[in-house]
């Protein structure tokens, strides 16, 4: 069966594309940013995986509010990036690892999530940057994007999305290959781009949450979205992405590395590698 | 139950997403270069294609961030229109905050001395 080797989180912040793009990544600005994947680039390479599956959350490349699902598991033989309208480089697609799909997608339907499948589907900067910072030489993994809605409320709740990720972890456990995978949960943490609260940080409660993800993993689960918006900006509520990444790893995990740096762009940035033990 | 609002922020709900779809849906055929340059030819003319309401279009010809919130646009698509203008999200964030963009700017970098016992959970 396939093993889990563990989780890695990160924030997805579009400037950090163009930052790569322009080559400043040992600036002042952003060395401290950049410096955190370092420890992660050498777990990686020790452990190798051969799948990622990642939760992100999509921001008007794939989809629109014509249709606008909760839950959307990705099943396409390979994964383009493509113009956002922003400015930042589109980078290079990445392949698709059918089997896993549709084994996920089949385990999940059994286990009464009803999601939406998609054979084509866009990737934008919260999957194709993660890949990159993570292996800034080339993507040797193959993925599984799960797409949660974080644009349109009402959102999936906490609980909602750590039930989901739990679900991903034992399809991933019951996955007849003898793939490592790992699990990736894109976006976060704290921030808040729109309205008159823009620039919104909550450190406290940033530096929580990511203890408990390595000692009580199930704590933010009992926030609803609206205070999780309360507590982490309207789009801080992306630590959905994070939680279900934890879910997925089952039993306990070690913490390999661990960063976190206020700002990027508007972002409070984490990144967080826990190996599954 | 109504929960209470959070001060400063409007949640993208079914309200606000049913009131902003023309202006959303303009702003997410940002997407397409060729697109953004329609737009940049006649603004006038391309607004009237997606069929924006007069406070859409009053608040795309004011370059005006909140009005454009308080019109049902959602920042994510948003975000496209303000790149059009060479706009990024610090500039998004001084105009909303009343800001200058180094005042919004150092704001961010001292949210780093937030203290622990400010801790709410």
């Amino acid at each position: 069966m396939a093993k889990i080797i563990g989780g890695l989180t990160t924030s997805h912040v579009p400037a950090i594309g163009g930052a790569m793009a322009r080559g400043v990544q040992n600036e002042p600005y952003w060395k401290p940013f950049f410096d955190g994947y370092l420890p992660v680039h050498k777990w990686l390479d020790e452990v190798k995986p051969d799948v990622a599956v990642v939760f992100y959350n999509d921001h008007g490349l794939n989809f629109f509010l014509d249709k606008m699902p909760t839950f959307a598991v990705g099943a396409a033989p390979e994964y383009h990036n493509a113009d956002e309208g922003w400015g930042i480089p589109t980078l290079a697609p990445a392949k698709g690892n059918l089997d896993l799909s549709w084994h996920l997608i089949q385990h999940l339907v059994d286990r009464e999530f009803d999601i939406v499948t998609c054979q084509e589907m866009l990737i934008d900067h919260a999957v194709s940057l993660p890949l990159k910072l993570f292996w800034p030489n080339g993507c040797p993994v193959t993925i599984v994007p799960i797409c949660i809605n974080t644009v349109q409320f009402p959102l999936p709740s906490a609980k909602r999305c750590y039930a989901l990720g739990k679900a991903v972890g034992e399809a991933i456990a019951s996955w007849d290959s003898d793939k490592k995978v790992v699990v990736i949960g894109t976006g976060g943490l704290s921030h808040q781009l729109d309205g008159e609260r823009a620039g919104f940080i909550n450190k406290p409660f940033d530096l929580k949450f990511m203890d408990s993800l390595v000692n009580d993993p199930e704590w933010a689960t009992k926030y609803s979205i609206h205070e999780l918006v309360e507590k982490t900006g309207t789009q801080g509520v992306e630590l959905l992405m994070w939680l279900a990444t934890r879910a997925a790893v089952p039993g306990a995990v070690r913490k390999v590395h661990a960063n976190y740096h206020i700002p990027i762009s508007n972002t409070a940035a984490g990144l967080m590698a826990l190996e599954a033990v | 139950m109504a929960a209470k609002p959070i001060p400063g922020t409007t949640l993208f709900d079914g309200n606000q997403a049913r009131k902003g779809y023309a202006l959303n849906k303009m702003c997410f055929s940002f997407n397409s270069a060729d697109n953004r340059a329609a737009f940049k030819a006649d603004e006038e003319a391309y607004m009237r294609s997606y069929g924006l309401d007069a406070p859409q279009a009053e608040a795309i010809r004011t370059r005006n961030v909140l009005g454009l919130l308080a019109a049902g646009g959602n920042v994510y698509y948003l975000a496209k229109f303000a790149g059009i203008l060479g706009l990024d999200v610090q500039d998004l964030g001084a105009a909303q905050t009343g800001m200058s963009k180094e005042d919004f700017k150092a704001m961010l970098v001292r949210q780093n001395e937030q203290p622990e016992s400010a801790a709410v959970y």
